[in-house]
């Protein structure tokens, strides 16, 4: 295959940044995304010029760190990390556009590299838990009914990526917290930080200069891990519950 | 956002059911707008409901546009101007969550045009007249094209407007479940071309000379 790519170009979190249009040829439809952006890499290397800085760690889908915007979308077409979007979703000839996550709370680094610790101080807000850990307890000595348990799982598959804030045109980060408050609130270990939960997290998401949340729904749709929108409603009813119990 | 829309949502379809009347002639009209200024009387005085009526709706817009205007500045500071994608794709929204803002602001506008036209009658193309009925026909007369032309492009953008509202709405206030998301936009959708048909019906009606 022959690719042309526009690559956002930034040098640092102060550089203006531009994109820079780099042909590929023999790309095998075969290979991933990022072993594409590697091949580019080794080019841009022996022609003697930076290459190109992206994020990624595990290459299998499950860390959440290769996150950028490929054609105007979270991740790529196909609802997956940009680690697992192979070159075969593309067509010869195309010219692929490459961006870095675009939000005030997510500065570049550099190139396609952005600092995601907002996220992690939205964590470290509220997305805890105060009960005892150590060895893992009987299987039954918690029983909690099977649709909670699903829900509960389905929310923590989360693997905050940021997608969600990429795609939201709000640049919000609602169903990322969102995803957290459904997961802890869920579960019988949630309960005791439940209510102060989720108005530390709200606040500290609103500290990092994310977006209001408007309810368009992008962020679902390029979730990578099909977080679904309701886990959105969870945490605005949890919310209603605290802020009529005067928490926060 | 959400309990200031619900109120200005119930209050349209009130609005949408006194302006069917109508079809039931000048008398029934005249007389269902006379009403409303009785309304509570004599244990309120005369227009007393009314005018706790419009104070509701007139805090429920305020507090409506303040709480959209505080979204859309957090967004512009959320990604600002220098931080926008080149390119950028729609995935899965719908056309009616492109129009809120400024469909928001058209729809104020028209807002304002709107008491002035038919509530005051500062503004009479056709002529003033004590009559609300009157007062309709005469203003949505064939050569008045640009009034009922105004109307029904601000008529669709409320409908716009309710599609993603109602649905937003009841999102924030934790209606939203994944077995249900469906419905709640169906809902959403119900409701807004019923409101955006039947605020079309009257004047339109006049225009084309179904009602004289």
């Amino acid at each position: 295959m022959n690719i042309t790519l526009r690559v956002w170009r930034q040098k640092g979190p102060d550089d203006e940044g531009r994109l820079a249009t780099y042909k590929l040829t023999d790309v095998s439809p075969d290979m991933s995304f990022l072993e594409m952006l590697d091949v580019l890499n080794e080019k841009l290397t022996l022609e003697n010029e930076e290459p190109v800085a992206f994020d990624h760690d595990c290459r299998e889908g499950i860390c959440g760190a290769c996150g950028v915007v490929i054609d105007g979308e979270a991740h790529g077409p196909e609802r997956t990390t940009t680690c697992q979007l192979h070159m075969r979703s593309f067509k010869d000839g195309d010219t692929i556009t490459v961006e870095p996550w675009r939000a005030k709370a997510f500065p570049v680094v550099k190139d396609l590299v952005v600092d995601r610790g907002a996220f992690d101080r939205i964590i470290q807000a509220g997305g805890y838990i105060s009960a005892p850990t150590g060895t893992a307890p009987d299987a039954h000595a918690n029983p909690i009914p099977k649709p909670d348990a699903d829900r509960a799982f389905d929310a923590a598959t989360c693997i905050g990526c940021g997608a969600c804030v990429a795609a939201c045109p709000n640049a919000s980060s609602m169903l990322f917290t969102a995803a957290k408050v459904t997961h802890l609130g869920m579960l019988p270990q949630g309960q005791p930080e439940r209510a102060s939960r989720v108005v530390q997290m709200i606040n500290q998401q609103d500290e990092e200069d994310f977006g209001g949340c408007t309810n368009i729904g992008e962020c679902a749709a390029v979730c990578p891990k099909g977080i679904p929108l309701d886990t959105i409603s969870q945490l605005n009813r949890d919310l209603l519950g605290s802020l009529s119990k005067g928490v926060g | 956002m959400a309990v200031t829309g619900a109120i200005l949502v119930l209050y349209l379809i009130a609005h949408m059911y006194g302006n069917l009347k109508i079809f039931s002639g000048q008398e029934a009209f005249d007389g269902y707008a006379h009403s409303l200024r009785e309304l509570g009387y004599p244990m309120l005085p005369e227009s007393g409901f009314l005018w706790i009526f419009r104070v509701v709706l007139l805090a429920s817009v305020l507090i409506h546009a303040y709480a959209a205007v505080m979204l859309w500045r957090r967004a512009n500071k959320a990604r600002p101007a220098a931080q926008r994608y080149q390119v950028k794709k729609k995935v899965d929204r719908t056309y009616a969550s492109y129009t809120m803002r400024y469909g928001g602001v058209l729809i104020a506008l028209f807002v304002v045009f709107h008491i002035l036209h038919l509530t005051t009658n500062d503004i009479a193309p056709g002529g003033a007249s004590d009559s609300p009925y009157e007062r309709l026909v005469n203003g949505f007369q064939p050569e008045f094209w640009y009034v009922t032309l105004f109307y029904v492009l601000s008529v669709i953008a409320v409908g716009l407007h309710l599609r993603h509202g109602i649905w937003s709405a009841l999102a924030t206030l934790g209606a939203n479940r994944s077995s249900r998301q469906g419905k709640l936009n169906a809902v959403a959708v119900g409701i807004a071309l019923i409101v955006t048909v039947g605020f079309l019906l009257p004047p339109l009606a006049v225009t084309f000379g179904l009602v004289s």
